[in-house]
């Protein structure tokens, strides 16, 4: 009976609740009143500038973020920027930035014909929403300009590189000519150039071919074009030793250019009618098939020695570590560090770094490219210098020092 | 004559390529040289797959050793050849994609030459274990310095690093062994790679100006 009572008062108080709740109209009235509270205060501070250091058709917006951005309302999801060529619109939109940003770059195309086009020399009018997680609710800075974008002639941001370059160049320049005069240059021995000769040596003694890979680079790569330099000794070598060499590529191009490199080695070996055009042949542009078909004739030619000197990745210990099994001697040199480590351990020479590009110049041994050798490792100690003096500058807060050789793009 | 050409296209090419880093109007010269480059690629790959049959048929021809491999590389060459020249099985038209799903040349692909990259790709597991075992034998100083490395960098990637010496006190928080292997790659492992890294670009620009001015020529082959 107790329960009845209890259930029925119960009934009675969630009607009595609904129908006060359904009389309420003040709480309407409060929430449209809410909805204009809403709107979040517009950005300050805003300042349009033509971006400096580029070909022109760029400008660079800057704000202070609004007072409901990361605080007030906090309700700021975005800034959305747009444009006009003129002050009264329409303005078209050019992007958006997420709240907490202060700075956007209209980056516009030179091409006039393109819907993103930004003219120089033209009147330019910029306006920032503030807009809130509705889109409908947002608010409008006022019309910011008029601002001219143009191009410079000059990059001032990297006067820095330039300088290096410069001052590169000169020693290059220098010691290029003290070589030409017939100066002396020692250059420090490079324990994986020397071993070629000797690994050679080998390939003949035992009967067995030479591998080489030029690695997975194109022939625009720097690592590649050193490479070709060393292919060109390494062949000229073996054609005076009359040894097999097998060079296997990744590359039409790549192909193309071993070929005529190996082809003018064996000319300039004096033995031309031994060169066989099939000894640098293409096998395919797939990273593991290459692999698989390398392997292959690692397995069964058992190559005495296998040179790798180029651009490699993933495949880097897939054929260093098969080379070993099929007891080659090895000698490696590659620009990509993370492949360095697996060269190093399982190869018996590796040329780390820099040494590939020395070695065309080491193994040569004129003048001219000893000079331009020497040039490099004098610009290497005045790196090593200059990092211990910014270093104690960094420490010790001279930021005169530190900021001089800062490059701004 | 023949060297003379491309050396001149080289010094050209090269000096302004230099000279559009430092001067914003000629900043779109690379892409343009990379697309010429591309185009000139193009007519390469027809060299590729004419040098690929010439060797294998050559092979075939004089019954060299391992001849039965030449016959797989010539039919795999040209079924695939073929499957994306006439587009056999593709469901669109003659202007959709080569490899769209469906097709002859997307099944052959995806069923074939895709498993057999991932179990060549999958071998590298067993050859980074053989490689450290070489490499990880203390047989002198350098070896040992660096199975020391190693083994504080594989204990502090695992659970059982963590667990080992997470009683050290937060005051000596670096020998904690995850925070000792941060410290080896973020210090020692990034400065000579920093190092190593100075030295590839003094070695990249050296290259350059040899090649700019064409005190380095070899890559050209000679002039027979």
């Amino acid at each position: 009976m107790k329960h009845r009572f209890l259930i029925v008062g119960l009934l009675l108080l969630f009607g009595l609740s609904s129908v006060w709740a359904q009389t309420e109209p003040p709480v309407v009235d409060s929430m449209v009143v809410d909805s204009t509270e809403l709107f979040p205060a517009a950005v300050s501070d805003v300042q349009v500038v033509d971006k400096p250091n580029d070909h022109g058709h760029a400008v660079i917006v800057t704000w202070e973020t609004s007072a409901d951005d990361g605080g007030g309302k906090n309700n700021v999801l975005r800034y959305e920027i747009f444009y006009s060529t003129s002050f009264d619109g329409p303005f078209d939109s050019v992007g958006a930035v997420p709240a907490g940003t202060g700075e956007f770059r209209h980056i516009g195309s030179k091409e006039p014909l393109d819907s993103a086009f930004v003219p120089d020399y033209t009147d330019l009018f910029y306006q920032i929403d503030a807009v809130t997680a509705d889109p409908t609710i947002r608010t409008t800075s006022d019309v910011l300009g008029p601002v001219q974008c143009s191009g410079q002639w000059f990059n001032t941001g990297r006067i820095p590189v330039l300088v290096a370059v410069l001052i590169f160049g000169l020693l290059t320049a220098f010691f290029v000519l003290s070589a030409k005069r017939g100066k002396k240059l020692y250059v420090r021995p490079i324990g994986g150039i020397e071993a070629v000769d000797d690994a050679i040596g080998r390939a003949t003694e035992m009967g067995r071919p030479i591998l080489y890979v030029l690695g997975l680079g194109s022939a625009a790569d720097v690592a590649t074009i050193a490479s070709f330099t060393i292919l060109g000794r390494v062949a000229k070598r073996v054609a005076e030793y009359q040894t097999e060499l097998i060079v296997p590529t990744y590359d039409p191009i790549v192909m193309s250019v071993a070929q005529e490199v190996v082809k003018s080695s064996y000319f300039d070996a004096g033995r031309p009618e031994d060169f066989k055009e099939d000894c640098v042949h293409f096998v395919t542009q797939s990273q593991f098939a290459y692999v698989a078909a390398v392997n292959g004739i690692m397995l069964r030619e058992l190559p005495a020695t296998c040179v790798y000197m180029g651009k490699f990745f993933a495949e880097s210990l897939l054929l260093a570590e098969t080379g070993s099994l099929a007891g080659s001697i090895q000698i490696s040199g590659t620009d990509e560090i993370a492949q360095i480590p697996f060269f190093i351990v399982a190869c018996d020479y590796t040329l780390i770094g820099e040494e590939l590009y020395a070695a065309s110049a080491y193994l040569g041994r004129e003048p001219k490219l000893l000079g331009s050798l020497k040039a490099q490792d004098w610009a290497k100690a005045a790196f090593v210098a200059l990092a211990i003096v910014g270093l104690l500058a960094a420490n010790f807060e001279w930021f005169e020092f530190t900021t001089l050789f800062q490059v701004i793009d | 004559m023949r060297q003379q050409i491309p050396l001149l296209i080289t010094f050209i090419v090269g000096t302004l390529l230099i000279v559009s880093v430092f001067i914003p109007p000629f900043g779109d010269l690379e892409t343009t040289f990379n697309i010429w480059f591309d185009i000139i690629a193009v007519f390469a790959f027809f060299l590729g797959g004419g040098n690929l049959l010439r060797v294998h048929i050559n092979k075939l021809r004089k019954r060299k050793r391992d001849w039965g491999f030449s016959i797989v590389t010539i039919v795999g060459f040209l079924v695939m050849l073929i499957a994306g020249l006439f587009k056999i099985g593709n469901p669109g038209d003659i202007a959709s994609a080569v490899d769209a799903p469906g097709s002859l040349f997307y099944d052959i692909f995806n069923s074939v030459q895709y498993p057999l990259s991932a179990t060549m790709y999958s071998l590298l597991a067993f050859f980074v274990a053989s490689a450290s075992y070489r490499a990880f034998r203390a047989k002198n100083r350098e070896a040992t310095l660096l199975l020391i490395a190693a083994f504080i960098i594989l204990l502090g990637r695992t659970p059982f690093g963590v667990m080992l010496t997470y009683w050290v006190p937060d005051s000596t928080s670096l020998l904690q062994i995850p925070n000792l292997a941060i410290w080896i790659m973020n210090s020692p492992n990034l400065a000579g790679q920093r190092a190593i890294m100075i030295g590839i670009g003094l070695g990249v620009i050296s290259m350059s100006l040899r090649l700019i001015l064409g005190i380095e020529r070899s890559y050209l082959g000679g002039d027979k």
